[in-house]
């Protein structure tokens, strides 16, 4: 390594400049500048794509950038592996913890780095330190344990007290949260104020917005592989920060007459729902979430990232296991949930993922299509290919699904054309309920206007669509309604003229006093902490303009936009 | 054929690839029987492949079963250990008659593929592992019914099923073409073959459509056990004799190796019958071919090891495509 003139005017531990990143020609980074102060929490935030797992990898040594510099203590450095930024003091938390998951809680601790004696490793020092270590994390557990047998929190301790022990000036966590108790994530931010207090600096990527205001310094924001704001978070609202991260002024006139939608909406045809979800709970993803669609109704599902939309699809036609709720069709409980049951009482699935969990890649279009109907088109056990070849070529011509023939492999044809195929798999089935996960990702424009045209369609032939979209303008404009989602939870029912982009930016935006996951005050941790949690989420709990008057709120405070019944006398707790 | 790919105007060399591994089995057996028959015209006579037949039928019908529980992307270890067991039980049941024993050896095959089946679809243990604990636990079971020592068999009934012929082919090979007809009918015609493909193609996908993942599942492997106890009681019949601490010996092995030289990838989401049937016929040449002319089996089982090694290599390259 050349020795660097130190630059004087740095104040930050940790800083990158002018990095550009592009693989096979694509931009993932475009002059990409991030400053980290040492004794601060800055996050790091922003949807799929934007950038942020590739500036991570630059930072901690995953990739070399194409252009730019990274500087540690005001020094260029030039990570060749993940190694080299370790040893300087970079180190990083992953969503999964890498440790060795049958060894000892303390042999993970100081795997590599073991206190020995004569040569050999002394057993009881490393013990014992382990055990004081673990228990300055809040963490007092057995350290002859194997690690596996932690709760997922614990280990995600472990891996914590790893990562700082090796001596880190700064500590990147990638969603940290996103499997732990709220108990867990308690301790979590204890660890991260001491590190605070230790000097060190902590990058923090969650998509949980209360959280960032619950314990971040600073916020950067990214889209599309660049930074579009770097700041203190207090002095952004969430709205803002929100409306940063999706690319859009709150002040934008809306565009009408971009989406294939027909600007009429439809009519709900029956007073009782075709399909009503109560209480929907899976374990650390949704919680309590019930919505219902109606007959001839598109009913959107909103939220950021993480929010909990497509779990929600999933747990209602019984491809995620639930903890609780219950599911009506047409009034009909229904008693064992699971894909197959759903499908014969008319509900059906569109997955986000197209590729993992929709086509059927090395079979053609047309058993693609017809899978799903394959016992409908059967008689005796043996499929009737006259009755198959004909609901084939009905929905090929009707979706105008662009394949050689019939006989074309499905991984041959386009996202788009792939994707009326899986459309033409569950209309082939005559639902009457269509469950739309991001049904128009991914696919050019000409199929993503067709596609919505045939949304609209399904819907006045008195079909219930719940229609989950990313893109905002999808959503208002294909919508009657929107149900929100924050955090697993439903924060926002809107209707009518409230189905905006205003109106959407603002659930998105609503600080809930107190979700189940989030944390709640511990009696343990020193006053000062929790003072400033307290103080933390106050001020961001009133940063937070104009929350939504959604009908539905019982408290109709606007302090309180969560409905969780739970919510104020826990949030009293705070205020 | 089974083959439902669509093969389209490619590159020259990709379409070559393409057609290497549509019809190379084919292709290779067409030569290599040409060689033999060119270094050795008695190769053609009826006796020599009356003999080639006796020997395959068993294993090709192994290799069916096989080639559909590789459809699911599965694999079944027990088919050897089947075939003990179902020869182990004919000396037993022969006093009752043909067709008792007959069917008490099937049902068995059955059971053994039911649980083979269950531990894949219901407790979600890997297919290597559960079948492996099956071909352990199974051939115990047959050597703990029938002694460790071979047992004659001389009712002729057994026997005539695997020495008779008919129009000059061995009832054997009739019965293995039957069940390689009917295999292939079951794959391409039925929805449970159609569902079979499309849960070794994409699980995730075909039980988010509602697919009976863990019927079709068991019900592979209770075909595999089946066809296993078939082919046992076809090896009781050609032998003479219920020995089952030798007989299915490696014949697991003989089986992924006819199915993976005749195309099938083991990924799954393809099941190739008749490639399947050119495979067993092609592996059973080339070792009677090189044993005709007295080439040391060490040197027959290296030729053997380059050719299924060519053969994954060439079903492999269908993904890097």
């Amino acid at each position: 390594m050349v020795q660097q003139d130190l630059d004087p005017r740095s104040d930050s531990v940790l800083e990158v400049s002018g990095v550009h990143k592009s693989f096979a020609g694509v931009h993932a980074l475009r002059d990409v500048g991030f400053a980290l102060r040492p004794a601060e929490v800055h996050a790091l935030i922003g949807e799929n794509g934007a950038g942020k797992s590739t500036l991570i990898k630059v930072m901690t040594g995953v990739y070399r950038p194409d252009r730019g510099t990274v500087r540690l203590d005001g020094r260029d450095r030039d990570f060749r592996n993940p190694l080299e930024a370790q040893a300087a003091g970079i180190s990083t938390i992953y969503q999964e913890v890498n440790l060795v998951p049958l060894m000892s809680v303390a042999r993970n601790l100081y795997l590599g780095r073991e206190p020995r004696r004569f040569g050999l490793v002394d057993v009881g020092r490393m013990n014992r330190q382990a055990t004081q270590t673990l228990g300055r994390y809040g963490v007092d557990v057995d350290v002859t344990r194997p690690l596996r047998t932690l709760g997922l929190g614990a280990q995600q301790m472990v891996a914590l007290a790893r990562a700082v022990q090796v001596d880190a000036r700064v500590v990147i966590m990638d969603e940290p949260t996103s499997s732990l108790e709220p108990r867990e994530v308690e301790t979590l931010f204890s660890v991260i104020r001491r590190l605070k207090e230790q000097g060190i600096a902590v990058v923090y990527v969650s998509h949980r917005l209360d959280e960032l205001y619950a314990i971040c310094d600073r916020v950067t924001v990214m889209r599309d592989g660049a930074v579009v704001h770097t700041g203190d978070i207090a002095d952004l609202e969430r709205l803002r920060l929100i409306s940063l991260m999706l690319g859009r002024e709150m002040s934008t006139v809306r565009d009408k007459g971009t989406t294939a939608f027909d600007a009429g909406g439809h009519e709900r045809r029956t007073e009782r729902p075709v399909l009503s979800a109560q209480n929907l709970t899976v374990r650390h993803r949704i919680r309590d979430v019930s919505l219902d669609i109606h007959a001839g109704e598109v009913v959107g599902l909103g939220g950021l990232l993480g929010a909990g939309r497509s779990e929600t699809a999933k747990a209602i036609v019984g491809a995620l296991g639930t903890e609780s709720g219950s599911v009506e069709i047409e009034g009909r409980p229904m008693r064992r949930r699971s894909p197959a049951a759903s499908i014969r009482a008319g509900v059906v699935m569109l997955a986000e993922d197209r590729k993992a969990e929709g086509i059927i890649p090395n079979l053609s279009v047309r058993e693609n299509i017809s899978l799903a109907a394959l016992p409908r088109l059967s008689r005796a056990g043996l499929v009737n290919r006259a009755k198959q070849d004909e609901v084939v070529r009905f929905f090929m011509e009707r979706l105008r699904i662009k394949a050689s023939g019939p006989d074309q492999k499905v991984s041959d044809l386009s996202g788009g054309n792939q994707q009326k195929v899986l459309l033409a798999r569950w209309m082939c089935l005559n639902p009457k309920v269509l469950l739309l996960d991001e049904p128009t990702r991914g696919i050019d424009v000409g199929a993503k206007a067709e596609v919505q045209a045939i949304i609209d369609e399904l819907a006045r032939d008195g079909l219930g669509v719940l229609l989950i979209s990313s893109d905002l303008e999808e959503l208002i404009e294909g919508s009657d309604r929107v149900v929100v989602l924050k955090d697993g939870h439903v924060v926002g029912d809107l209707v009518g003229q409230d189905v905006s982009e205003e109106g959407l930016l603002d659930a998105f935006a609503t600080a809930p006093a107190v979700s189940p996951d989030a944390p709640a005050p511990d009696p343990d941790a020193d006053p000062d902490a929790a003072s400033e949690t307290a103080s933390d989420s106050a001020a961001s709990t009133s940063a937070a303009p104009g929350t939504p008057d959604s009908p539905d709120d019982p408290a109709g405070t606007p302090q309180a936009p969560a409905q969780d019944p739970a919510a104020a006398p826990v949030k009293e707790n705070h205020a | 054929m089974t083959s439902l790919t669509w093969t389209g105007p490619a590159l020259d060399r990709a379409r070559l690839r393409r057609l290497l591994q549509e019809y190379g089995v084919y292709a290779a057996l067409a030569v290599l029987f040409a060689v033999a028959v060119g270094l050795d015209t008695n190769f053609v006579e009826m006796s020599n492949i009356r003999v080639q037949l006796y020997q395959v039928a068993p294993t090709l019908l192994v290799a069916l079963g096989m080639a559909l529980v590789i459809g699911t992307e599965g694999i079944d270890l027990s088919v050897g250990a089947v075939i003990a067991l179902a020869a182990s039980v004919v000396p037993l049941y022969l006093g009752y008659g043909l067709l008792p024993a007959l069917l008490v050896s099937l049902l068995l095959g059955a059971a053994s593929g039911a649980v083979g089946g269950a531990m894949v679809a219901f407790a979600r243990i890997q297919p290597i592992v559960a079948t492996l604990s099956l071909m352990i636990g199974v051939r115990g079971l047959a050597e703990l019914i029938n002694g460790n020592s071979a047992k004659p068999v001389t009712e002729s009934a057994i026997l005539d099923l695997g020495s008779r012929s008919l129009v000059g082919i061995p009832e054997m090979a009739w019965i293995a073409a039957v069940c390689a007809l009917l295999t292939g009918f079951l794959v391409r015609r039925t929805t449970f073959g159609r569902q079979l493909v499309a849960i070794g193609d994409n699980r995730q996908a075909s039980r988010l459509s509602g697919l009976p993942v863990r019927r079709v599942l068991v019900t592979v492997y209770v075909i595999s056990g089946v066809l296993s106890a078939l082919a046992g009681l076809l090896i009781v019949g050609h032998g003479a004799e219920a020995d089952p601490a030798n007989q299915g010996l490696n014949m697991e092995l003989n089986a992924i190796t006819a199915v993976v030289v005749g195309g099938t990838p083991l990924t799954g989401g393809r099941v190739r019958v008749l490639g399947t049937v050119a495979g067993a016929l092609f592996m059973q040449l080339i070792t009677a071919v090189l044993t005709q002319h007295n080439v040391h089996t060490s040197y027959t089982q290296i030729v053997e090891a380059a050719i299924i090694c060519f053969a994954v290599y060439a079903s492999q390259e269908r993904g890097t495509r």
